[in-house]
């Protein structure tokens, strides 16, 4: 599960990203990425490429393994044995994700020990909206569909990239998620068509959910820096508007459909420019939650920290000192 | 401080809000297998990925919950990434097919003409 790439709004990427290249290798790349190719770990690729990759795919990684968590909450209290085994295997899938994401990521040369340090000291970011606690069983439908729903508008664009390690990742990844999606729907219509108890919790839980929901998209694209570049590049699919307006459009029709509300007075589409129209979410609360301010950070960063600790000692006694590292291949 | 959670579990834990735990060291996370998939019987193995693993036993327990945890699969190889010898993509030119070399290709081989011209004779005759 995870949300359009976070770019800290500090670090401004400068248009001379590519000033140092080699000007022939620069053009055999972009032409072959041109061309629909795709790029393998062992290709020439520019300094900035690589780093807003690494970057993206380890958020990605992080992502998935920190989304199980506010679901994980709820495994031993799902309603039934049927619901407790389905809620295992999606979170146990994600934990896949993360790892199926973590190993793409090596290829570009970053060390799985690195990434979960910088994951654990706070470095490197994961999805802002698993910042936010779970605190109903209809919290873990509504994550289940329409989160991961989000998070399928996402992975299917990037599944077109360029990156092929990535891409490959992705197409495994989406072809899991469609159950999580079926899964979290099916939570969502037996709440929304049960008891007016029951509507009221999927109803409350979807007033809760709605702004971290519109976050998970990313700031609106005036406020986000944009590059050229790196969509040339492929590296970035689509803007974070465009990915709202997609996730609107198929999902808010659905949510109608169940007599559930949305609590914004304003959203509506607009059926000339085919764009729906919102009241933009609070974005100060955005940048305020992603820098470490959320409800759930420090509670998700200290569980990530124990269950380091706590598998340590397996892994020291499994450890052969005379092995080498060596970065995957593909 | 110990983290206050609404998951039951958390709290069980008694985790220290400020834990400075957890960092990693450099390999602890063992070397990578690259993992091959056989998804029927008859079909080549395909690579599918890597794994982290400290042994190659430990390998195939990751690789099939990993990469075989859907879907259909008969059969896993895993193999040491630093035993992989492999070409660079800089030198894919080695497998261009060169014009000399066509004797090897099957389109080289065109009977078709010489048994019709042959038939044309035998006809003539």
């Amino acid at each position: 599960m995870y949300g359009n790439a976070y770019v800290d709004p500090e670090n401004k990427i400068v248009n001379s990203i590519t000033a140092n290249e080699d000007p022939i290798k620069l053009a055999e790349f972009e032409s072959r990425i041109a061309a629909g190719d795709k790029i393998e770990p062992m290709d020439w690729m520019p300094a900035e490429y690589k780093k807003q990759l690494v970057r993206m795919i380890e958020q990605h990684a992080h992502s998935e393994i920190i989304g199980a968590l506010p679901e994980g909450t709820w495994i031993t209290r799902a309603p039934g044995f049927r619901r407790k085994l389905a809620l295992m295997a999606k979170v146990q899938d994600e934990i896949g994700h993360g790892q199926l994401l973590y190993s793409a990521a090596e290829t570009l040369g970053k060390s799985r020990e690195a990434m979960t340090n910088d994951l654990i000291t706070g470095k490197s970011k994961y999805s802002n909206v698993f910042n936010y606690p779970a605190k109903t069983w209809a919290d873990s439908a509504v994550i289940a569909w329409l989160i991961d729903a989000g998070a399928i508008v996402n992975q299917l664009a990037n599944s077109k990239g360029s990156y092929g390690p990535y891409c490959r990742a992705l197409d495994r990844i989406c072809a899991e998620e469609s159950f999580h999606l079926k899964y979290g729907h099916d939570n969502v219509v037996f709440l929304a068509t049960g008891t007016p108890v029951q509507r009221a919790m999927v109803q409350d839980a979807l007033n809760r959910w709605w702004e971290p929901i519109m976050h998970f998209f990313g700031p609106p694209d005036k406020e986000s820096i944009h590059s050229a570049t790196l969509m040339r590049w492929k590296v970035k699919m689509g803007s974070n508007d465009d990915m709202r307006n997609m996730f609107l459009d198929m999902y808010v029709p659905k949510i109608w459909d169940l007599g559930l509300t949305l609590p914004d007075e304003n959203l509506h589409k607009n059926e000339e420019t085919g764009r729906w129209e919102y009241t933009e979410p609070n974005w100060e609360v955005f940048k305020q939650v992603i820098n470490g301010n959320g409800p759930c950070n420090k509670e998700r960063l200290a569980v990530r920290r124990k269950a380091e600790e706590n598998g340590r000692w397996v892994r020291k006694a499994l450890a052969k000192p005379s092995e080498k590292y060596v970065t995957p291949l593909s | 401080m110990n983290i206050v959670s609404i998951d039951p579990r958390v709290n069980r834990s008694q985790i220290d809000e400020n834990t400075q735990e957890g960092i990693a060291n450099p390999l602890e996370h063992f070397q990578t297998y690259e993992v091959f998939e056989q998804k029927k019987r008859g079909a080549h193995h395909i690579h599918v990925g890597s794994v982290h693993a400290p042994s190659a036993e430990m390998a195939v327990i990751f690789a099939k919950e990993q990469y075989s945890r859907r879907g259909q699969c008969v059969n896993l190889w895993v193999v040491k990434t630093a035993d992989v010898f492999a070409t660079e993509y800089e030198d894919s030119d080695i497998f261009d097919t060169i014009s000399d070399k066509t004797y090897r290709e099957p389109e080289a081989y065109k009977v078709i003409d010489r048994i019709n011209a042959f038939k044309e004779r035998q006809k003539a005759n």
